[in-house]
């Protein structure tokens, strides 16, 4: 009987068609918001993951997210390096600055520090020249993909930033001497590296400098130990790798709105999907009423309408999710040409798959309720 | 143990059918007494709502009576567990509706095979004895048109085909010809007292179509949710 359930359901094309579509567009929207979602959320720690030379960030206790620049005083380093368990601790600074470029062109920087001595917490890939470039006189690092974008000479409009080329930041003169290339961010301002001590003259004058302090734990003691230890003794903030990624990642989704947004996209994709999906095959369920009263009249038992039912939606909606994932992932692909966030994690096509299916079920059960209701003697009513 | 006389296929004895309660409750059957005997094609005629399609839906036992007892081949599907009627159903009862009810989007050798299929024999083998089916009924050469390719009277051919594949030892029929012109309807009858008149197996058919009285071994005649009278003849009704 799956055959026969089979092509009573492909049979009538026009309603196949329109349960497939209809599936296939709700899987589209849940796959791909959740991807476009799951991108920008691992975009917000991009900057830490690619810094995670060390165990641990120290930072003020107010900072919510990675760009929130609430600086300590410069005598928290010597704190947290005689803290047990740390076996090094070097200091960053990060902030905005406004850059000058060879054209005069002005725009918003970022700019990091780092310790002048040990260059920890560099860009994870150059492209031209050495991070140790950066001893060079007034040097900074610019990242290979913003120089053909924001850095672009002409307002955008003319030659990409080159090494090579001398800006100005803050009124104070820099020159490029290299390139990276790193994960590309949640945040779209230009990240130029130069030295901590660099760094310092060229911002504006604060009491207190230091944003960061990145830590190596010694071998032999835990993370979370040290961290811990670290704020109960300096009174700042602590955090691993992931803690302070989640952290900002959290932040930043609940600050923008992005969650809500997406979340609302998200829903709405699973309603579309109920209501397309569960109005057509529940459609499709009332036009062969007949004829499922007539396979009962005829000695098939409701275990096996209700397989033959069930073998319907599951095929609906395996094809209908397979090409809604298909076009997600199509259409991700040609979003992710254009700079826009879009990671499908495994987690993605596993979760879309149940929600799908979920969906297919909850709007089949109505169809299904109606089927084991019918009394066969139905077929002889004219 | 069911004591069986192999004479009879259907006994009906004190059958009471009622739908719905309160002032909508309409009593169907009204204590119908009925004998189908093995091998006999008996027509049950009388006039719209007299009670006939829900003598043959307890009959066949798609629909469970009030009172009374009805016992198809020494078999009482009431007190039966619902899976086991079913299943009993699927062997032993042939259904040819009055609409044909043929599956619109299986061809006709498909909508043939579905009682077999029912019964769990292959989809080969099925195949197979669906166009063996159709060729008794002259239709062996559109075995894969859909319903929607077929005439009316083609239609009925193949839910006769169907009705009979699986070999069952009673049929009943719902106004077989009412949605065919005379003679299509002519010839189907025809066909039914050919190919389904089997040694041993029965049929009944529910008619409005004094035309196919001619077929009836017997005719019981029906009248406000009563048997009025069984006779042998059209001429005597």
């Amino acid at each position: 009987m799956n055959y026969v359930a089979l092509r009573m359901l492909v049979g009538d094309r026009l309603k196949y068609i329109a349960l497939v579509a209809g599936v296939a567009f709700a899987a589209l929207l849940i796959t791909q918001q959740s991807s476009i979602f799951n991108g920008f959320a691992q975009q917000t720690g991009a900057w830490i993951r690619d810094t995670a030379v060390a165990d641990l960030w120290v930072m003020d206790e107010q900072v919510q997210f990675s760009e929130d620049f609430k600086r300590m005083p410069d005598t928290a380093l010597g704190r947290v390096r005689g803290i047990e368990g740390v076996a090094w601790a070097v200091p960053m600074y990060k902030s905005y600055v406004a850059c000058r470029l060879p054209d005069g062109t002005l725009v918003q920087v970022r700019v990091i520090g780092l310790d002048d001595t040990t260059l920890a917490g560099g860009p994870p890939e150059m492209v031209e020249g050495e991070l140790g470039d950066l001893r060079r006189d007034r040097a900074v690092l610019m990242n290979i993909d913003q120089a053909g974008g924001d850095l672009r000479l002409g307002r955008g409009k003319g030659r990409p930033l080159r090494v090579g080329d001398h800006i100005s930041l803050n009124d104070n003169n820099a020159v490029v001497v290299g390139s990276y290339r790193a994960t590309r961010e949640f945040f779209w301002d230009p990240v130029l590296y130069t030295t901590y001590s660099r760094a310092l003259s060229w911002a504006p004058r604060e009491r207190k400098s230091l944003t960061y302090v990145l830590v190596k734990v010694a071998q032999g003691h835990a993370h979370a130990d040290v961290a811990r230890r670290i704020e109960q003794v300096t009174g700042l903030a602590a955090h691993t790798n992931v803690e302070f990624e989640r952290k900002t990642m959290w932040e930043l989704i609940t600050r923008t709105g992005i969650l809500v947004n997406f979340g609302v996209t998200i829903a709405l994709g699973f309603v579309i999907g109920v209501l397309v999906a569960g109005q057509t095959f529940y459609t499709f369920v009332l036009d062969n009423v007949r004829h499922f009263a007539a396979l009962k009249a005829m000695g098939t038992s409701d275990g096996t309408i209700l397989r033959m039912l069930c073998i319907q939606v599951v095929t609906v909606a395996g094809i209908g999710y397979g090409l809604g994932l298909g076009a997600a992932c199509v259409t991700g692909a040609l979003f992710a040409r254009g700079g826009l966030a879009f990671q499908m994690s495994w987690e993605i096509p596993v979760c879309g798959a149940l929600a799908v299916l979920a969906c297919c079920l909850a709007a089949g059960f109505l169809g299904m309720l109606r089927v084991l209701r019918i009394e066969p003697a139905v077929v002889f009513k004219g | 143990m069911v004591a069986v006389n192999d004479n009879i296929a259907v006994k009906c004895s004190g059958v009471t059918k009622t739908y719905g309660t309160g002032d909508a409750r309409v009593t169907a059957l009204r204590g119908v007494e009925l004998e189908v005997r093995a091998g006999e094609l008996m027509m049950l005629v009388g006039p719209s709502g007299c009670g006939k399609t829900t003598l043959i839906s307890v009959i066949a036992g798609i629909l469970e009576q009030d009172e009374g007892e009805c016992r198809l081949f020494g078999h009482d599907l009431k007190h039966m567990p619902q899976r086991q009627r079913t299943r009993y159903r699927g062997k032993t009862v042939g259904f040819v509706f009055q609409a044909f009810n043929l599956l619109p989007t299986l061809t006709a050798a498909e909508n043939v095979a579905v009682p077999l299929l029912v019964n769990g024999v292959s989809r080969r083998d099925a195949m197979d004895q669906a166009r063996a089916e159709l060729k008794k009924v002259s239709l062996d050469d559109r075995w894969n048109s859909l319903p929607s390719q077929l005439s009316g009277g083609q239609q009925q051919r193949v839910a006769i085909a169907r009705a009979l594949v699986h070999d069952p030892k009673l049929i009943v029929c719902d106004e077989p010809t009412s949605s065919l012109d005379h003679q299509t309807g002519h010839r189907v009858m025809e066909l039914m007292r050919d190919v389904a008149m089997d040694e041993g197996r029965s049929l009944i058919i529910v008619t409005h179509d004094a035309r196919i009285f001619e077929f009836a071994d017997r005719i019981a005649k029906m009248d406000d949710g009563q048997i009025e009278k069984v006779v042998d003849s059209p001429k005597e009704l």
